[in-house]
Parts: C-alpha cells; sequence; structure tokens
C-alpha cells in the first residue's frame, strides 16, 4: 500500500515519460479553462463583492447565442459581433434591472439576485435555443482544429490537440488584456476604487452604475470565450453550466479579486486534479478529480485563509 | 383594505386551481385513457431526453389522429418534466397518478428505482423498457414493472458475447483488457456485477472508468487513464452530454472507433456526429429500427408532424432515440389493446394496464399490422419474466448515419437469467416485508 502511495506513481512518471508530459499538458489546459471561467466570477466580485452565481449560465448562454445565430444563417463572423452584442445588452439589463434596484442591500441579497438571474437564463436561454446541445462553430471562427503528434523514443507520444493551443493562447491574450484594462484605463482605476469602497468611489464622482454595466460586460465577454472553448472540446449545452463551477476551488485557492490568483490557481488546480487523477485516482477506484480540487483548494487555506493572492482584511477592533 | 383584497384574490385562484385538479380525474376517467409521460427536455440530459419525449408523444398522438386512440377511446397525453431528477421525477409521478395513470416511464434508472417500491401500492406499473434495474425482470418478485425487451445486464452480456466473436469466440477474451467508461450513477453501476461475473469466467479483465455526472463534458483524465492502460475493446454506459464528449475524447487519443462500443442509450445520431469524420466506426447496441422506411413513421409524418402537432424537426424523424421514443409507445399502445381485449372495458385502470403488458405479444406479424415491420425483434412478456432477453444488434456510424453490422444477438440467458432471480431475491429481502405475489397471470 504504502508502495502504491509512495513510490508507484514516481516510477510510473519515469517509466513513460511522454505520458507524463501528456498529463501535464492535459493538465495545464484544463488549468487555463478553469483560470477563464474564474475570471469572469472574479471581475464582478471585484466590482460589486457579489458572488455571481449565473457565470455558469452566462458561459452556456453566450455559446448558445452564438452557434444559433450561425444556424439561422448568420455568418460566423457577424454572429460573433452580434453575440458580443447581445453580452453587452445583458449587462446593461443586469445593471438597471436587477443591480441598480439593490444598491446597499446586503451580499447575500445581492447573491440571491444572481441566483435568480441564473434561473431567467435557463428558462429564456430554453426557451429560445431548445434543450439540444449544439456543436461549436469551431471552423466556421477559424479556429483550428486537429492535433499534432510528437513522437518520443521509441512508442512516446504526446498528442497536442490545436484548439488546446488556441484556448491558451487567447486565455494569455484575455489575461493581458484584462490586466492593462485595469491597472492603465479610467475606467479601469475607476473599478478598482469601487471595489476598494462603494461609498468612497461615489463621493469622488465615479458612476456605481457604469461601473457595474462595464464589469458585467467585460463578465459577459470572458464567458463568450469560455463558451467556444468548453464547446469546441465537448459541445455547448446546459451541462457545461455544472462545468463552470469548478471555478470554485479555483477561487477559493486564488482569491475572489486576483485577477493573477484565478489563473495561477487555475493551472494549480489544473495540473493537481489531473496529476492526482492518473496517478492516485486508481488507489480508490477513480473519479477523484470532482472532489481532489477542493482538497488542494482546503490544504491551500490551511496556510493562506484569504487565498494565494487575495487581499488579507485585518479589522481592529 | 389592499390586504383583504390580495387575500381574497388568493383564496380565489387557490379555489379555482384546487377545483380543476379535483375536477380533471373525473373527466379523464370517463372518455380517455390517460398516459402521463415522464419527459426531460431541459437541463444536461436533454439532448437525449429531447429525442425520446419525441418519438414517445408523437406515436401516441398519430393513434389518437389517425384512429381516434385505442378501442375507441382517446389517449389523453400529458408530459410532465423531470430533467432526469430523481426528485423531480418523484413529483411528477405524485402530481399525476390521481388522474388516473395507467403506466409510468420513468426514463431514468435513479426515477425508476424511486417509484418500484410505489407501483404495487398505488397499482400503476413501472414501464422501464430497456433501463432501470435489472432484477425487476424477475414478474414473481416485481409484477408491476417491466423492463422489456432487455435488462442491463442482457445488454452487458451481449456486448462480451460481440467482443468474444470479433476475437474468434469467447475463450479468446481471456488476457485481454476490457475498458468499462459509465456515467457514475445509479444507471451506469448497474450492469457492473454482471460485469465483473463475465470477466472472472472468462479470464478479461475489466477495466471501470467512472464519469461523475458534473464532469460530463470533462473527461478528458478518463481518456488519459484509457491510454495508458490501452484496453483492447472500450464499452460505454453513457447518457446526455457525456455521449458526445467521451466519443470526442476517444477521436482525440486516437483510439480504434471500431472497438468501441455504446450501450442503446449511447446510440445517438448526435452523439456520434460529434467526434466528426474520426467517429466513424463507432458502434452501439440497438433494439429498434434505424431509419424512417417505416409505414407508422409515415403516418407520424403525415398526421402529427405535418399538421403541426409536435415539436418534433422533421430531420430527427428516423434518428436512433426518436425511434426508442416510438417503440416505448408502442409497447405502451399494445400494453393497452391487450388489456382492453382481457377486461372487456374500453376505459381501464393501472391494474388492467399491468395485466395487458404481462400479456404482450408483439410478434412479426402484429408488427407488420402496425406499419412496423423489422422495427424491432418480436418480444414476448411472461409473468416470469417481464424483460424477455431479446436479441440485440450491433449498429455502426459510417460518418453520416447508423448502420446494422451485426445479426440479432441473443444474450446469455443461462448466465443472466439465474443472476436475475438471485438479485430479486435479494432486493425483496433487503426491502423486507417486501409483499409476495398475489396479482393473477393473465396467460
Amino acid at each position: 500500500m504504502l508502495y502504491d502511495i509512495f513510490i508507484d506513481p514516481f516510477v510510473q512518471m519515469y517509466d513513460m515519460p511522454d505520458f507524463f508530459l501528456q498529463v501535464l499538458w492535459e493538465g495545464f489546459v484544463a488549468g487555463i479553462l478553469y483560470a477563464l471561467i474564474a475570471l469572469g466570477f472574479v471581475l464582478i466580485f471585484k466590482a460589486s463583492g457579489v458572488f455571481n452565481f449565473a457565470q455558469g449560465i452566462m458561459v452556456v448562454f453566450a455559446g448558445l447565442t452564438l452557434v444559433g445565430l450561425h444556424e439561422n444563417g448568420v455568418p460566423a463572423y457577424l454572429a460573433l459581433i452580434l453575440t458580443i452584442g447581445v453580452m453587452a445588452v445583458l449587462a446593461y439589463g443586469v445593471e438597471r434591472i436587477v443591480m441598480r434596484p439593490l444598491v446597499n442591500q446586503p451580499e447575500i441579497i445581492l447573491l440571491m439576485a444572481t441566483i435568480g438571474l441564473t434561473y431567467f437564463l435557463v428558462g429564456f436561454g430554453e426557451f429560445v435555443f431548445g434543450g439540444e446541445p449544439k456543436q461549436m462553430i469551431t471552423e466556421e471562427l477559424g479556429l483550428p482544429t486537429g492535433s499534432t503528434a510528437f513522437e518520443i523514443g521509441e512508442r512516446g507520444l504526446i498528442i497536442l490537440q490545436h484548439i488546446d493551443i488556441a484556448a491558451a493562447v487567447i486565455a494569455v491574450v484575455m489575461v493581458i488584456a484584462l490586466a492593462i484594462f485595469f491597472n492603465k484605463t479610467r475606467i479601469g482605476r475607476a473599478l478598482r476604487a469601487v471595489a476598494d469602497d462603494h461609498q468612497a468611489a461615489l463621493s469622488v464622482g465615479i458612476s456605481l452604475n457604469q461601473i457595474w454595466a462595464i464589469v458585467w460586460f467585460a463578465a459577459g465577454l470572458v464567458a463568450l470565450a469560455t463558451g467556444i472553448m468548453w464547446g469546441a472540446r465537448s459541445d455547448v449545452s446546459f451541462a457545461l453550466e455544472i462545468v463552470a463551477f469548478k471555478a470554485l476551488p479555483v477561487l477559493i485557492l486564488g482569491g475572489f479579486t486576483s485577477i493573477p490568483g484565478a489563473i495561477v490557481g487555475g493551472l494549480i488546480i489544473g495540473f493537481g486534479e489531473k496529476i492526482g487523477e492518473l496517478y492516485w485516482g486508481g488507489l480508490v477506484g477513480g473519479g477523484v478529480e470532482s472532489w481532489l480540487a477542493y482538497i488542494i483548494a482546503l490544504i491551500f487555506l490551511l496556510f493562506r485563509p484569504q487565498g494565494l493572492f487575495g487581499e488579507r482584511i485585518i479589522e481592529r477592533i | 383594505m389592499k390586504d383583504f383584497k390580495q387575500l381574497a384574490l388568493g383564496t380565489a385562484v387557490a379555489l379555482g386551481v384546487g377545483l380543476t385538479g379535483l375536477m380533471t380525474p373525473a373527466a379523464q376517467a370517463q372518455d380517455s385513457n390517460y398516459v402521463p409521460l415522464l419527459t426531460y427536455r431541459t437541463g444536461p440530459y436533454a439532448g437525449s431526453g429531447i429525442h425520446i419525449a419525441n418519438g414517445m408523444h408523437d406515436y401516441l398522438k398519430m393513434l389518437n389522429e389517425r384512429d381516434g386512440g385505442i378501442g375507441g377511446v382517446r389517449l389523453e397525453l400529458e408530459e410532465c418534466e423531470t430533467g432526469y431528477n430523481a426528485q423531480k421525477g418523484v413529483e411528477c409521478y405524485e402530481a399525476t397518478k390521481g388522474k388516473g395513470a395507467l403506466v409510468y416511464n420513468p426514463y431514468s434508472t435513479g426515477i425508476t428505482l424511486q417509484l418500484i417500491p410505489k407501483a404495487g401500492v398505488d397499482k400503476i406499473p413501472v414501464l422501464s423498457m430497456g433501463y432501470g434495474l435489472s432484477a425487476a425482470a424477475d414478474g414473481n418478485v416485481f409484477p408491476w414493472v417491466f423492463n422489456v425487451p432487455d435488462t442491463y445486464w442482457d445488454g452487458a452480456s451481449v456486448v462480451i458475447k460481440y467482443i468474444g466473436e470479433q476475437e474468434g469466440g469467447l475463450e479468446n477474451l481471456k488476457g485481454k483488457k476490457i475498458g468499462y467508461l459509465f456515467l457514475d450513477a445509479g444507471y451506469g453501476r448497474e450492469p457492473i456485477p454482471l460485469l465483473e461475473q463475465l470477466a472472472e469466467k472468462y479470464g478479461f479483465e475489466l477495466l471501470q472508468y467512472p464519469v461523475p455526472g458534473a464532469e460530463m463534458q470533462n473527461q478528458s483524465s478518463q481518456w488519459l487513464n484509457v491510454r495508458r492502460d490501452r484496453p483492447d475493446y472500450m464499452v460505454m454506459w453513457g447518457w446526455g452530454a457525456m455521449n458526445p464528449t467521451a466519443v470526442k475524447e476517444a477521436v482525440k487519443i486516437r483510439f480504434p472507433m471500431d472497438k468501441f462500443i455504446g450501450v442503446w442509450w449511447s446510440a445517438g445520431d448526435d452523439d456520434a456526429a460529434a467526434g466528426g469524420e474520426g467517429a466513424k466506426g463507432y458502434k452501439a447496441m440497438n433494439f429498434s429500427g434505424v431509419g424512417s422506411d417505416f409505414p407508422a413513421l409515415a403516418d407520424i409524418q403525415k398526421h402529427v408532424i405535418d399538421p403541426g402537432l409536435s415539436s418534433t424537426d422533421a430531420d430527427t424523424i428516423g434518428g436512433t432515440l426518436y425511434n426508442r421514443g416510438v417503440l416505448n409507445s408502442v409497447i405502451i399502445a399494445e400494453g393497452i389493446r391487450t388489456a382492453q381485449e382481457l377486461t372487456g372495458k374500453k376505459v381501464i385502470t393501472g391494474e388492467d394496464m399491468r395485466m395487458g403488458l404481462e400479456a404482450l405479444n408483439l410478434d412479426e406479424a402484429r408488427l407488420e399490422e402496425l406499419g412496423l415491420k423489422g422495427f424491432a425483434h418480436p418480444m414476448k412478456v411472461t409473468c416470469e419474466d417481464h424483460a424477455g432477453s431479446h436479441p440485440v444488434f450491433i449498429q455502426q456510424w459510417d460518418g453520416k448515419k447508423w448502420q446494422q453490422a451485426s445479426n440479432w444477438i441473443e444474450p446469455m440467458t443461462d448466465i443472466v437469467r439465474p443472476l436475475l432471480e438471485a438479485a430479486a431475491k435479494d432486493y425483496a429481502e433487503k426491502n423486507a416485508p417486501w409483499p409476495a405475489r398475489t396479482e393473477p397471470c393473465p396467460n
């Protein structure tokens, strides 16, 4: 037993280095995708202190809108632009109808509002697009398909899916763009001010409503990118909403307010769950990755309760 | 004053709803046979559920439109959305059973397991066609449950038998590795006891790859394990979004698709199509017709689809799961017809329906009469055997559509039946006091 836990996994890594590299690659891709989902949560949490329960369904809704428009004869790139427009309208609508009337309400009320928004989007999405899964328009959007195989040694093989490489590139570009947006633009600085203190931000003339609309739109764009990437790997279906909650341990680990935290957290969870499942999962019958991510997050929390990059809040009494 | 108005309005609405609820069963009981359909057109499993629901609805609706129902009595159809959720399924059951329900088709092993103890108490049979509790095939222990034409254990024995044929005989399975990828729920776990028995008997290694419900669209770990373990064959018990994802992942790791075989619920057209050109060769078991070239389906088109009485897309008629839904409704309809003949009544009860299902005999002549020649293997239910262990065939995806790839294959009844009876006895002991059968046998 001790051998199986402490020795055998490392022997396997050594004996099959190509497979170990493949596991690392899959962990990296999974981590990037988790990070993308987590980014959407972080954006809204930073601006309003609310855990946006609706982020998962926003991923599905954005993906369905894109594919649904294309199915109705809209060219792929025009469908992409129109979907961005739909996400902008959704952001404006959420700000006007959901967030604005709830200013100064306790955070639990805002959380409940996002749960309500989730159910609305589920029903509205099924009403408009139906419940059937749809295939992502990967090729029509110019995204790469297929794979490249690298042979290592006599029997070694690493297979890289082109769509996974594209997902990694897009995630990196989005993170850089968001980092520039938050640090170098006036709106970004305003958002950080809102995140620090709503009332102080209002007192210096920052429009809370405008900031919230922008943040929900940015979260909508992240949801669209996530929907395209996850949709290309499987299908665009309402089951993706469940996958989106894989971001929870990422947020626990990386902190709810940190964009770098979402990235690093996503990667730790991605690598951790793949390595754990592939080399230790068999000891307990497999299927451990759904809860292993939480175990990893909880272990980190023992040492950094605020998450890796979360703000340490010290309240003096 | 405002509060009083609200109270009055609320009371009026509540009374209205209550009265409607009270009046509905009486109205239905007089002039129609009420068939609730537990379906799911929403949620993670809708991709499979929609086609089944459409097939079930359209065939029964066609009987109403073409023949005025069955035996001159119209069918009152009502769908209840379960979302493949056991709790919602039970809610649907409780909400509809008082309306004179004749039979329940849960379309979920989880819901079926919940309804099995209720069936005998409420005197409404459960028809779990090709799913649910395998042991329920023992009619002496489960007189109210029917899983014709096959149990999951029948299916598992067929797939092993087929793999044996591919290898030149079951004796050649010794030393082979067979992977089993399954939805980690009651449904996916159901055939494991039999597969383990067969592994021991024939000397192959059974490798298990559970897919948690929350990870249906995130299966890269399972398929990395497959790549490392290098099984000779993969068998899948998937449903909903799990199926297309698994096919894509198999293509991704370059698993030989002609050695990847799904259960009959992993045989959807969308499931295979998701894998693109690479999915060519993927196989699945089936027991219902392939394609739309059947007179009964033409009648559905004419009487239901064309007049706009269904939400079915015309191009999905003839799809595997649509046809499966049709076959389910054929069994319901024939159960009603048989019950009418046995009792001499036109409007029947759940108890009558139980007898009708127990005396079901869908032979070749009757299938032809129904406009469904070759749509299914002839099937017969007896008081002892509620599944019948009927033959199953293998179909193969040619890149565009399914093609029949084998003859009808008989399940290993000699192995399966004793195990089913032992499992039924075990169920009754664990759920003691399980009522002894008192229902008369109509055969």
